[in-house]
This record gives C-alpha cells, sequence and structure tokens, in this order.
C-alpha cells in the first residue's frame, strides 16, 4: 500500500468519484445549511423590511431607512398594542410560574391519592386544540358574565402556560438527586433552609427557562386572545388586523428586535453556564 | 427535645430495631452498641439491611419498631437535621451549585457557628485540598470529592460520623490508600466512626469491630481476628475469606477439646471453638492453615490422609491446590512459596494436616455454602 503511493505514477481518482467522496463527508453540513436557509429566511425578510422605506404598504422595498428603527411607536396604535401584550405576558409569566412550579413540585415529589390523574390532567390543555380552548374559555366567562378583556385574557394565558410551567418544572425535579437534600438534612438544615439553599438553587434554572416559554408563549399568542380579549388590542391581534391594509414597517422593527432579545438570551445563558462549568 | 438530641454524647445503642417495608422485613428485630470512640464497620451483602440500618440512624428512615439512643437521649424519632450525627454518602453528595468551601461550611453556617472560615480551612488542610477551596465540586476527581464529602462531614465533629459504601465509587488502588488515610484521620479526630460497606477486605482493614449482618440480622459481631479465626455461622466463615467446611461427628468429649470423626478419620480441636448444639458438626479451616506433606513423611496435629492433587495455580507468593479428599470433598489449601520445597504436581498422593487449634467447628445443620454466591462487584444498594 505504502509502496503504491510513493509511485510517481499513481493513478489519479476521477473527478467524479472524488466529488461524491467530498459530497458524502460534507452531506450532513449540507443539510444542515438548507435546514437554518429555511428556517430563517422569514425571519431575515422581515429584519430587512424593517428598513424598507415603504410608507403605507410594506410589501415592495422601496429604499432603505432608518426612521423606522427611530421612531418604533411610528405607526398608530402599535406601541400601545405591544404594551399590552408585555403586561398581559408578564402577569400571565408570574402566575403561571408560581402556579406551575407548585404542581410540579407537588407531582414530581409526593405520592397522593389522583397524583397520576393529574398527571394526566396537566398534559390537557397543551394537547386541546387553540380555538376549542379559546372558545369554551369565552363561554365560561359569559356565563359567569366576565366580559372579555385584559383580565379574562391573563387567566386564559396562565390556564395554558401552566402546563407548560409544570413539563418543564418536572423535568428539572426529576433529574435532582434527592441525597442532596437528604445531605442538607444531614448537615442541620430544616426542610425550610433545605428547600431554600439547597432545592430551589439547583430547581431555578428549570424555572427560569418555564418562565422565558410562557412569556413566549403568552406573547404571540393570537387565538384564544381573540376570543377572550374583547375591544383590547394585543401585539399578535395588531399585526393580523393590520394584514389586511398593509402591516406597518414598525410591526417588522418590534419582531426583529423580540427576535434578538430572545437571541441575547439564549447567549448570555449559554455563556453563564459555560463559565460555571469551567 | 431539638436542643437535647443535637448534643447527646455516648454510645449508640439501637435496641430492637425493627424496619418493614410492607411485607418485606430490611431490619429484623436488630440489638447492638456501638462504643463512643470506635471504629465500626457494619459488614454484609446486598439488601442485608446495613444501609438500612445506617439510615434510621441518620434520621433518614424511620424505624417500624424499637428504639435508638445516643447515649442517654432518644433520638428514635427526631428529625435528620437534630441529631448530632452526620454522613458521608455514597455518591458524595456534595452541592453542585455551592464551591467547595460553601459544601464544607454548611453545616457550621446553619448551626450558626463563628469562626466558619477557620474551620474550614483546618478542616482542608486536614484532607490536603486546601488549593480546592473555590471550585465547585463537578471539577474535581472522584477521590477529592470523596475527601471533601469526609471534610463536610466531620467539621462538624459530629458524635457519630456514618460512612455509606464511602469508597464504592473509587478504583482498587484510591480505595486502599483511603483506607489508610480513613482509619487515619477517625485516629487523629477521635470520632466514632460508622462504616457500611460489603467489601470484607475494607471492613478488616478500617474497622476495631466489624458486625456481619446478613438478611436484616447480626450473623456475628467481634473484631477482625475474632470473625476471621473462630466464625460461628457459615454465612461468616465463607464471607470473610474462604473455608474449607467437612462434615463429622463428635466422638468423644474430652476435657477441653473435642474428638471429632470426619469420613473415619479422627481429628482433635479446641471445645471453646465448637459452636455445634448437639453430634453433628461441621470442622471449619482456613485455606492457608493447611499443610499439605507427601506420603510418609513425619507430621504434627490433625492430619487427614488420603487425598490427591487435582490443581494447582502458582500465584506468586503462593501457590493453591485443590486436593480431592476419598469422600468425594475438595479441599483448599494455600501453600506459602517459602520454603524452598518443591511443588507438589498434579496427580500427587498426599496427607493434610494442620495445628488442632486452627479448627473451628459450626453447627451440623449449616449451610455450607451461605454466604459463597455474594460477588460484591455487582452490589449496589
Amino acid at each position: 500500500m505504502s509502496q503504491k503511493i510513493k509511485d510517481a505514477s499513481i493513478p489519479t481518482i476521477p473527478v467524479k468519484a472524488r466529488f461524491s467522496r467530498w459530497f458524502g463527508r460534507n452531506l450532513l453540513r449540507i443539510y444542515m445549511i438548507f435546514g437554518f436557509t429555511y428556517l430563517f429566511i422569514p425571519v431575515a425578510y422581515t429584519f430587512v423590511f424593517s428598513f424598507n422605506d415603504s410608507g403605507k404598504s410594506n410589501l415592495i422595498w422601496k429604499g432603505f431607512t432608518l426612521s423606522n428603527w427611530q421612531n418604533p411607536c411610528g405607526a398608530p396604535e402599535v406601541c400601545k398594542a405591544l404594551g399590552n401584550s408585555i403586561k398581559i405576558g408578564l402577569l400571565a409569566t408570574i402566575f403561571s410560574t408560581i402556579l406551575g412550579t407548585m404542581i410540579a413540585f407537588a407531582i414530581g415529589r409526593y405520592k397522593f391519592k389522583g397524583r397520576s390523574s393529574s398527571n394526566l390532567l396537566i398534559f390537557l390543555p397543551m394537547a386541546t386544540p387553540e380555538i376549542v380552548l379559546g372558545a369554551s374559555l369565552l363561554s365560561l366567562f359569559l356565563v359567569f358574565k366576565i366580559n372579555p378583556g385584559f383580565w379574562p385574557t391573563v387567566i386564559a394565558h396562565v390556564v395554558f402556560c401552566i402546563s407548560f410551567v409544570v413539563v418543564t418544572v418536572k423535568a428539572r425535579i426529576a433529574s435532582l438527586d434527592p441525597r442532596l437534600e437528604q445531605a442538607a438534612m444531614d448537615l442541620y438544615a430544616n426542610e425550610l433552609e433545605t428547600f431554600r439553599r439547597v432545592t430551589l438553587p439547583l430547581v431555578a434554572p428549570g424555572i427560569a427557562g418555564a418562565a422565558l416559554l410562557a412569556f413566549s408563549l403568552s406573547f404571540d399568542d393570537f387565538i384564544i386572545t381573540n376570543f377572550n380579549s374583547g375591544t383590547l388590542i394585543t401585539f399578535p391581534k395588531f399585526v393580523y388586523v393590520s394584514a389586511a391594509r398593509g402591516i406597518p414597517a414598525q410591526a417588522n422593527v418590534i419582531g426583529s428586535a423580540m427576535f434578538f432579545l430572545a437571541l441575547a438570551i439564549v447567549i448570555a445563558a449559554q455563556l453563564v453556564k459555560r463559565k460555571r462549568t469551567r | 427535645m431539638a436542643k437535647d438530641s443535637i448534643s447527646a454524647r455516648g454510645d449508640l445503642r439501637l435496641t430492637r430495631i425493627t424496619k418493614s417495608y410492607g411485607d418485606f422485613t430490611a431490619v429484623d428485630d436488630l440489638t447492638l452498641t456501638i462504643p463512643k470512640g470506635s471504629f465500626f464497620a457494619l459488614l454484609g451483602p446486598s439488601g442485608c439491611g446495613k444501609t438500612t440500618t445506617l439510615r434510621m440512624v441518620a434520621g433518614l428512615e424511620e424505624p417500624t419498631g424499637g428504639s435508638i439512643h445516643l447515649g442517654d437521649t432518644d433520638i428514635t424519632t427526631t428529625r435528620p437535621y437534630q441529631r448530632p450525627i452526620n454522613t458521608v454518602f455514597q455518591n458524595y453528595a456534595l452541592f453542585p451549585h455551592l464551591t467547595i468551601f460553601e459544601n464544607i461550611a454548611f453545616g457550621l453556617r446553619r448551626r450558626g457557628i463563628k469562626d466558619v472560615k477557620e474551620q474550614v480551612e483546618k478542616v482542608l488542610n486536614l484532607v490536603e485540598l486546601p488549593h480546592l477551596a473555590e471550585r465547585k465540586p463537578m471539577q474535581l476527581s472522584g477521590g477529592q470529592q470523596q475527601r471533601i464529602a469526609l471534610a463536610r462531614a466531620i467539621v462538624n465533629r459530629p458524635a457519630l460520623l456514618l460512612l455509606d459504601e464511602p469508597l464504592g465509587a473509587l478504583d482498587l488502588k484510591l480505595r486502599r490508600q483511603m483506607q489508610i488515610e480513613l482509619k487515619w484521620i477517625q485516629r487523629e479526630v477521635g470520632l466514632t466512626f460508622v462504616h457500611v460497606t460489603h467489601d470484607q477486605e475494607e471492613a478488616m482493614t478500617m474497622a476495631d469491630t466489624i458486625a456481619v449482618m446478613n438478611e436484616g440480622k447480626i450473623e456475628q459481631m467481634g473484631s477482625p481476628a475474632d470473625l476471621y479465626d473462630d466464625p460461628e455461622t457459615a454465612f461468616v466463615a465463607n464471607f470473610l475469606g474462604q473455608s474449607n467446611l467437612i462434615k463429622g461427628k463428635i466422638d468423644a468429649n474430652d476435657g477441653d477439646n473435642l474428638v471429632v470423626d470426619l469420613y473415619g478419620q479422627k481429628i482433635s480441636m479446641s471445645k471453646k471453638r465448637s459452636h455445634a448444639v448437639d453430634n453433628s458438626l461441621y470442622a471449619g479451616i482456613r485455606p492457608e492453615k493447611f499443610r499439605i506433606s507427601r506420603l510418609g513423611t513425619p507430621v504434627r496435629g490433625n492430619t487427614l490422609s488420603g487425598g490427591r492433587i487435582e490443581d494447582v495455580s502458582y500465584i506468586g507468593v503462593s501457590t493453591q491446590y485443590v486436593v480431592a479428599m476419598p469422600w468425594g470433598q475438595e479441599l483448599m489449601v494455600f501453600e506459602q512459596n517459602d520454603d524452598g520445597v518443591a511443588p507438589f504436581n498434579k496427580g500427587d498422593e498426599v496427607n493434610i494436616s494442620w495445628e488442632p487449634n486452627f479448627t473451628f467447628g459450626l453447627r451440623g445443620d449449616e449451610d455450607v455454602d451461605a454466604g459463597t454466591e455474594v460477588n460484591p462487584e455487582e452490589l449496589e444498594e
């Protein structure tokens, strides 16, 4: 074998064979490039058109401008809608994270009658089509003579966010070694101190992840919100309504900003994690 | 109650402790006293109840019946954090989110001790890892984590330190080294250590007193030498080292000695070392106590004739022989390679002899295989 390589008259590998070998080696990479392109073209489109000097309709490229970014509240109502979405999102996140974490601890840590059925029931809001959940919540509110609006929307969001919080936090609790809590108790920490100094810090990343998930689910929910918010305008509703007569470029600005914010959070979390394990 | 139990000191007394899970009895009516300042080992195979016993002492399990006293204080139902007892857990259970310093300081801080920094530094020096104080547990090797787990427990100077298979996760070489270190640290700090293990060699190396447990009960308790030289049951004889158990009958009772008939050949043994309850007994002899001799060579002590070498394994410090006896049993014999005598070959006709005092006697109705089928490697409690 080595003899052959030293030989000056090595037969060259045909181009076709070389290409197919290269292709075989890089297939996964090519596939990945296609996959990410597919995922990110819409995002890139949104970002690029946030710089469009569009006027009324943001469908055709009319020239580059920074004015949309300088004045994100320029379009009528867009910032009011955004403000409502953020307020609803924050409230829904706080309530669903607190309640969901408590449920996750109950199901993950304690044996009680009806544990497995509550485990199953928790999944139901996730599995129910949003349109059904939204419509039934509306009729429920109407039965109790509660008019659609801000608080019914918050309550509706808490309903579907809880499931996601429970599932996320429960996974974290399941991976927690019970011996760590036993060790804390063995080292003179009572139940409360054990929870505060060992259990909670170890479950915290799961809770933080659940809160982020809850916020993003609440923030971009349209279907359930549309049923229960009445005349209140949220950001997704604003975009939907304005789609009929042309979405203002400010919507692209806000959408892109949200995307970069989320990206920044993910990168920051990775950096912190890397620093910790080092 | 809490204030009282935390300052309790003295011997640990378990009185008729029982722990059942449904139909299964993990610990069965166990009574045991562990003297203050001793290095005590609970030795037994997987599922023998030793870890459950330890967890009840720590307060992590509540006994179904019986009581636990530390000195004069009843601690049976007190919470783990109300007991002056600390545990080195099997997988160390170091807090991953805290630095080594904070791990060790954890118990001191919970009790509101003042000079935390000084004490943590002192114990880090004791385990020879002062440079790791600011690291996180994940950044440490297994051996280092083991020492930190030990430091985290002994810094509290508990009345009782519990070690649950503390060396199980270490490789053999490190384990040997830690055995010696643990023993040294125990002498240095003068605490009572209760050590749970399935490794008989580990228990014998470290402990002053060993309690051999089997199926929730204590089979025998004593110093390592007592247990090895004079086991009272077949389980102990087989679990601690290897034994040759030969079925026999007590023929005569001559003062301090017994004459025992082993398949027609008479031997004698000390009466004190017989645990038989009637005339039938198993004579037990450790393999290294046997001497092999060629036919016609004069020998001292007890002799069994008619043996034939079946197998020879040379392993350096000794040679191990399997000798087939006329009644069909195969005996293990370990001979030191120290006398320059040419080794025996397969098929040689030989006699086997030993000092009468090395014989121990077990009840004739024992299960001779008890304790032999235990593979320490597969144990994981």
